[in-house]
């Protein structure tokens, strides 16, 4: 893997000041936090495993027929339809179960970034100290560019899926952070100051008015999250993340236009069913919302 | 007994703004009366109905409600005053619009913690009290504005609250929707006696259901009092020109617009009145002042019962169409049937036209 990149990394000079500073950070980090990072690691590679494994037990036409269901239910009968039609063409390209690697990186990743972003993105409408030091974060997080996470991430946690949902999920938590911060701001005044009349302690506040209110705005952030971390699931393919992108990455290697093809359908397809479904979670979307 | 609410040389001041939204003001609030805060928009008296159940911090003076001084009180007892001794009921209805109209006027008791059984009954209670039985599963959007605030006011209800708050609750509706909540107000009221604190612009609505106004203008009361103190004794020009235009009929009663009677005469005991004949009007009395009848040049004697009496604390609205009826000066009585003084319809319009 890593001969493919080492002609392009010798023609660049060396990092400057901030890179180096940057370079520092990552390496006190390994000095120092050895032992977290140990369990961090195994905490999300059992997360990871066990997503794996349960994705893989049901037979591929049971999975299909599941999401069929679960798409007329919640979405439509024509994207009913579509997931059935398109989880059968995965099957016949052979790329089951790279689909099915890929899909348990998503929700990996997504499931830890939403625990992490959702509190957050609360937090930051309490204080608003927390908030401004969030705002920059986020930025950078949503618009450093994908790759450079991928190499910390292999620093400190080697290759493998451990670092391929950690870079995922650095990628894909900003807009559930920025969407649950700005569902909440959005509730309406009176509302709130109605809870507030009432009673309600801060947690009450939340739990039984700001949240039901933003949900809508917060499932459209946990929808972004997701296809978010889909795009970035298969650019983790460079370091060994597996799935889907591995596909596409031997494509590019192989300048093979017809492999690279399939497995960009594949990703589409994944694409379409978990964008649709997600927001056929969210209220007033779909079937549930009338 | 003493005050239900009572504030303090209460101050407001929010940062940034160069005048005080609320100035110094004081005011004992008594159990079981309608309060109405009156003023035009921008006067503070919503800062001051925030500042009673605590959603806006005053910068100076104090609050207390029930004897318990706000200021004192730590961040749960302030919740839990808020959930068991007043409700706020807003102008903008403020509804949870996921919530169905029962689990909205429920809202309060889930706050407090009672489970679903015991909240859904009270709940349920209030908005067949308010006239919602039947729309207990609907959204509150499918409700007209009318009935949306009858479900606010159910949601204040259900807890069973000795104070509410109302802030401009009626100033949303249609004026008929606006009398017939009124009204619903003055009826529950007549059931179980609530201190309310309402706030509003609209002076015939302040009149109509306060049994005492507070006016305010810039942050500060100008004159707190009952509607016809108010009107009867302005304490300023300002005041004064707060009442022009306004439905003065509807204060006033007779007793303020009297005018003496033309001619009395009273009648011995035993004395048969229809023997007097008389060439002019005169109004006849028993010698404790009792009201007996009119010696008419026209129309001979005319008995008390028959004379189209008034009592002098009937609103003059309500005195209208007696008076206008009346061939004589109408006779107002007081509640012994002692004559005070007569009304013509001269004096009703002057007295509807430009007052006392």
């Amino acid at each position: 893997m890593s001969g493919s990149f080492s002609p392009l990394i010798a023609s660049l000079e060396q990092a400057g000041p901030v890179g180096q500073s940057a370079d520092a950070a990552v390496e006190w980090l390994l000095n120092h936090g050895q032992g977290l990072f140990g369990v961090v690691q195994q905490g999300i590679q059992a997360l990871a495993s066990a997503l794996g494994w349960g994705l893989a037990l049901p037979a591929p036409w049971l999975f299909a027929v599941g999401v069929a269901l679960a798409g007329w239910h919640l979405v439509g009968g024509g994207f009913a339809l579509f997931s059935l039609l398109g989880l059968n063409l995965v099957l016949a390209l052979g790329l089951w179960d790279l689909m099915v690697d890929t899909l348990a990186l998503v929700l990996a990743s997504s499931f830890l970034a939403l625990l992490l972003g959702f509190p957050l993105g609360v937090l930051g409408t309490r204080q608003l100290w927390i908030w401004r030091l969030l705002r920059p974060a986020l930025d950078l997080m949503q618009t450093m560019p994908a790759f450079v996470y991928l190499i910390p991430a292999v620093m400190l946690f080697s290759t493998g899926a451990v670092p391929a949902i950690i870079a995922t999920l650095i990628f894909a938590m900003p807009p559930v952070v920025r969407l649950t911060h700005l569902g909440i701001r959005q509730v309406p005044a009176d509302l709130v100051e109605a809870g507030r009349s009432f009673g309600c302690t801060d947690l009450q506040l939340l739990w039984m008015v700001q949240l039901p209110n933003a949900l809508p705005t917060v499932m459209s952030g946990v929808n972004q999250t997701i296809m978010l971390a889909l795009s970035m699931v298969v650019i983790t393919s460079m370091i060994g993340g597996g799935g889907l992108g591995d596909v596409v990455l031997r494509g590019i290697q192989q300048l093979d236009v017809g492999l690279g093809f399939e497995g960009g359908i594949a990703v589409v397809i994944l694409a379409v069913i978990l964008d649709r479904l997600s927001q056929g979670l969210s209220p007033g979307h779909g079937r549930r919302g009338q | 007994m003493s005050s239900a609410i009572t504030l303090d040389a209460l101050s407001k001041h929010f940062p940034g703004q160069s005048t005080a939204a609320v100035q110094q003001v004081s005011l004992a609030i008594e159990p079981g009366e309608i309060f109405v805060v009156m003023g035009l928009s921008g006067s503070g008296k919503s800062t001051l109905l925030r500042m009673i159940n605590g959603l806006i911090q005053p910068s100076s003076g104090s609050v207390a409600v029930r004897g318990q001084n706000l200021s004192d009180l730590s961040k749960g007892d302030l919740n839990r005053l808020r959930r068991r001794a007043m409700a706020m009921v807003f102008q903008s209805f403020a509804l949870f619009p996921q919530r169905s109209v029962l689990d909205n006027a429920a809202f309060g008791l889930e706050v407090a913690g009672l489970p679903k059984a015991k909240r859904l009954a009270p709940a349920k209670r209030a908005l067949e009290r308010v006239g919602l039985g039947a729309q207990l599963h609907l959204k509150p959007a499918q409700l007209s504005g009318g009935m949306q605030q009858r479900v606010g006011l159910a949601r204040a209800l259900a807890l069973d609250p000795p104070i509410l708050l109302m802030d401009e609750a009626f100033s949303a509706l249609d004026p008929l929707i606006r009398r017939d909540m009124q009204d619903l107000l003055l009826d529950l009221q007549a059931e179980q006696r609530r201190t309310v604190v309402f706030i509003s612009h609209d002076l015939d609505e302040a009149i109509r259901i306060g049994d005492r106004i507070a006016l305010m203008q810039s942050g500060q009361v100008l004159q707190c009092g009952t509607p016809l103190e108010l009107l009867t004794a302005p304490a300023s020009p300002e005041v004064q020109a707060f009442f022009k235009g306004v439905d003065r009929g509807s204060v006033l009663n007779l007793e303020q617009i009297l005018e003496p009677c033309p001619q009395t005469l009273v009648l011995p005991d035993g004395a048969d009145p229809a023997e007097r004949a008389h060439q002019q009007l005169c109004f006849a009395l028993n010698p404790s002042g009792q009201f007996l009848g009119i010696l008419s040049p026209q129309d001979g004697w005319i008995h008390a019962d028959a004379a189209g009496t008034l009592d002098s604390k009937s609103l003059v609205n309500d005195a209208i169409s007696a008076v206008a009826q009346n061939r004589w000066p109408t006779p107002v009585l007081d509640h012994q049937r002692r004559l005070l003084g007569v009304v013509t319809p001269r004096r009703l319009l002057e007295t509807l036209r430009e007052g006392v």
